[in-house]
């Protein structure tokens, strides 16, 4: 057991570092610290630079503009984008579709799409969820029917994160209502700008857009926008989930936010002294510092297993998959109910005017929409009770 | 960044368990217990398969483990549910000579600590003093001269006053003392530590059985004579010694309790697939289903900072150790009420029974969280340490300037 990094390891840091000092632009790290909310174009410029580098997808292989890393190397990247603040890499395309389309898809589809993912060109969104299926997600409805060399597809997504700046969305469509409902599913690629779309967005409760519905009457889909076989899509979405599973936990983010925690509250007074210095409020913290603090040691157990497993050829995600997902979310849920808690009264002012621009008012406003916008970790990409379903299934075997 | 066990550890584990199966079986144990308390058999057993020896240092006839060689020992231990005394001698006792004696202590007591003929006990807790290992009222006075620190070499200490839940006081040979030398009952400074012969005069030993299997002891003191030889390390000083020694049995402790609650869990999860009720096996009802992950949860965290614990044992850095050891223990702590109260619910009333291991098991978990420390104990000890997160303090300074 060897719990620190090697001397290599330490200098892959140091490059990283050195790069995102130097490419990080102040006023995106200024808003993405701050807690502010981010354009299309600011995302994607960030994208832009990162792919330039060559860093954008760690996790995809060489030969389609992957970087080689390890896992601990990985780790280490992500570790140090969150440290310093730079704007997430969407994981639509990149972390999702990519991977699928590499795994699945044929090489027309490659040689298409995963250089406009990795460039940019093109953003995707994921069309899964729909009004009566969530957690069970197979129930899906939108129907896609063969005419020809076309599918006509008809029916609702709903969810969908960030639809209105997509160029494209995969999207999980019924094309078997005869069959059992895992059976009659599969995977499609679809234009955003096709006719018969609309997008409409869902104003959440800290009324922000970040969520959509998209609706599909009578959309043409090509059918070599099918990937892999018809009815094998659930197939798909399932190798998607078990994807990229460490940086779920959001380990470097979340320590981030710790710091920025500590540092709120200890400008709050009580009792005459600093929130800090109050023991039910320090007991708290440190309650949490301590969860995070095993939840990188069991992330990074996570990466030294893939580690071991890649040198043997295996692998496959397994229960850890699911608890980093609960553990993660639960962390960065209370990381944001402590930053409420810490400023009391000042959570109340909702100056959503500012939450554009970290010069604009204190770094305290966004705080309590924040801690709104934050129950949605433990509800999306499976909620934490589907999580929960899971790690049985895997321990129990039943 | 490697978590996986060297050969030596994987073949240790292995031999351990292999042993502990079959020799130290359950029903066993129970003998032992309602016994005389330890098995002279199973001691010898674990001296030939060269656990003794893991914490000692090689010129002292050991292996001079790490404190990953501990975990594995310890968690093995744990799963096994021994209840020798190991701790007290191996873990703790021997931690005292290592980092508090002189070479004349070490080399007089570790070979004989390493090939299982010498068995220790720490005597520290008081009635009063609860996890306070500074609240000491045991005296030591100087004996021939008021000024201690210039006493004759041979000016030794009188030693009198009681402590309690000695673990395996009655089992031992020697009992590792602490005692207050000057100031007040809780000054940190003022603290002696001394190594006492239990068969010395004045010295009264009154064993009994703890809740958990184990057995442990009330100790009396009396005008009981010892040399200056008897001081590990520095006279009034010796609150910073029993701080560092408290840290090797914090980090081995966790071990044992990842043991247990990883055979706790596979237990619950083998009664689970098993008991029907509806006409079906119980685990195959959602709320039971989901409890078993919180409990594979709460187990996967604790044992990630036991890990992080062993390693950080041995760090030399003190701010280093500290932030791991107490973080373990409170990682444990939470985990160890929410794995054994689980466990114990899920298995219903067959939960409640003496008959069933998992009752046990829950027993020495939850005493293990009373031990050295509770988890507001060292939650309160890891606030204190005020820790900063590295990397990203400055720019959150910076934000909120």
């Amino acid at each position: 057991m060897e719990l620190n990094y090697t001397a290599a390891d330490e200098a892959f840091r140091a490059e990283i570092r050195t790069w995102l000092n130097a490419h990080l632009p102040a006023d995106l790290q200024a808003k993405v610290l701050g807690h502010r909310r981010l354009s299309k174009q600011e995302f994607l410029s960030w994208h832009k630079t990162v792919a330039a580098k060559g860093w954008v997808a760690p996790g995809w292989p060489v030969e389609w503009g992957g970087t080689g890393w390890t896992p601990t190397q990985k780790h280490i990247f992500d570790e140090e984008c969150a440290g310093a603040g730079t704007p997430q890499i969407m994981p639509f395309g990149i972390a999702m579709v990519g991977p699928v389309i590499m795994r699945f898809g044929n090489e027309g589809q490659k040689r298409h799409y995963l250089p406009r993912i990795l460039d940019g060109t093109d953003w995707w969104c994921q069309g899964y969820s729909e009004p009566g299926s969530g957690s069970d997600l197979a129930s899906l409805k939108t129907r896609a029917e063969r005419r020809g060399d076309k599918y006509i597809v008809n029916g609702q997504k709903t969810w969908t994160t960030l639809a209105q700046h997509a160029d494209m969305i995969f999207c999980l469509v019924r094309t078997d209502p005869e069959v059992k409902k895992q059976e009659g599913i599969s995977f499609l690629l679809i234009n955003m700008k096709s006719p018969g779309i609309t997008v409409r967005p869902i104003v959440t409760m800290d009324e922000d857009a970040e969520v959509n519905e998209v609706f599909f009457d009578n959309v043409e889909v090509p059918v070599e926008n099918l990937i892999g076989e018809e009815n094998k899509g659930w197939t798909y979405a399932k190798y998607l989930l078990g994807h990229e599973r460490t940086g779920i936990a959001r380990v470097g983010g979340s320590k981030r936010e710790l710091a920025f925690l500590k540092s709120v509250a200890a400008e709050q007074q009580v009792d005459g002294k600093s929130l800090m210095q109050d023991m039910r409020f320090a007991s708290k913290v440190a309650d949490l510092e301590i969860e995070l603090m095993a939840l990188e040691m069991t992330v990074l157990r996570v990466v030294s297993a893939e580690s071991h497993a890649a040198a043997q050829g295996k692998g496959g995600p397994g229960p850890e998959a699911s608890l980093l997902k609960v553990k993660g979310t639960e962390v960065q849920q209370r990381l944001t109910e402590l930053m409420v808690e810490a400023i009391g009264p000042r959570a109340l002012p909702f100056h959503v005017d500012r939450f554009d621009d970290p010069a604009k008012g204190e770094a305290i406003d966004p705080l309590a929409a924040y801690y709104f916008n934050y129950r949605k970790t433990s509800i999306y990409g499976g909620s934490n009770e589907i999580q929960k379903n899971i790690m049985t299934q895997m321990i129990l075997g039943l | 960044m490697d978590f996986a066990f060297s050969e030596e550890q994987t073949q240790l584990r292995d031999a351990l368990r292999r042993y502990l199966s079959q020799q130290y079986t359950f029903e066993a144990r129970k003998k032992i217990i309602h016994g005389s308390g330890t098995s002279d058999a199973a001691w010898t057993g674990l001296a030939e398969l060269g656990l003794m020896g893991v914490p000692v240092p090689e010129p002292y006839g050991g292996f001079s483990g790490t404190g990953v060689d501990m975990l594995v020992v310890m968690e093995e231990l744990g799963r096994g549910l021994v209840v020798e005394p190991y701790f007290a001698t191996a873990v703790m006792g021997a931690a005292f000579i290592k980092h508090g004696g002189s070479d004349a202590h070490k080399t007089a007591l570790l070979p004989n600590v390493a090939d299982g003929s010498l068995k220790l006990a720490c005597a520290l807790t008081e009635k009063q003093s609860r996890h306070e290992l500074h609240n000491v009222m045991l005296s030591g006075t100087a004996q021939g001269n008021d000024a201690r620190r210039s006493a004759a070499p041979d000016n030794g200490f009188s030693l009198n006053g009681s402590k309690t839940v000695v673990l395996h006081g009655a089992q031992a040979d020697k009992l590792i003392v602490s005692a207050r030398t000057s100031g007040a009952a809780r000054d940190k400074s003022g603290i002696t530590v001394f190594v006492v012969d239990k068969a010395a005069a004045g010295v009264t030993v009154h064993d009994y059985r703890t809740i958990d299997g184990m057995r442990a002891a009330d100790v009396t003191l009396v005008n009981v004579g010892v040399g200056r030889d008897a001081v590990l390390g520095k006279v009034d000083e010796g609150y910073a010694l029993i701080e560092r020694v408290a840290q090797v049995g914090v980090a081995a402790l966790c071990a044992e309790a990842v043991g247990c609650m990883a055979a706790i869990n596979e237990q619950t999860i083998e009664y689970l697939k098993t008991r029907k009720q509806f006409g079906v096996v119980i685990g195959k009802f959602q709320s039971l289903q989901h409890r078993a992950a919180e409990m594979f949860m709460e187990f996967e965290q604790a044992r990630s900072l036991a890990y992080l614990a062993s390693v950080k044992v041995d760090s030399a850095d003190a701010g280093e150790r500290a932030r791991a050891i107490h973080a373990a223990k409170v990682r444990a702590g939470r985990a160890i009420r929410f794995v054994g109260q689980s466990a114990i619910q899920m298995h219903g009333g067959m939960g409640m029974t003496d008959e069933l291991a998992v009752s046990h098991f829950f027993k020495r978990i939850s005493m293990i969280e009373a031990t050295l420390g509770d988890t507001d104990h060292h939650l309160a000890a890891f606030a204190a340490l005020g820790s900063v997160q590295e990397n990203t303090t400055a720019q959150a300074a910076a934000l909120t300037a």
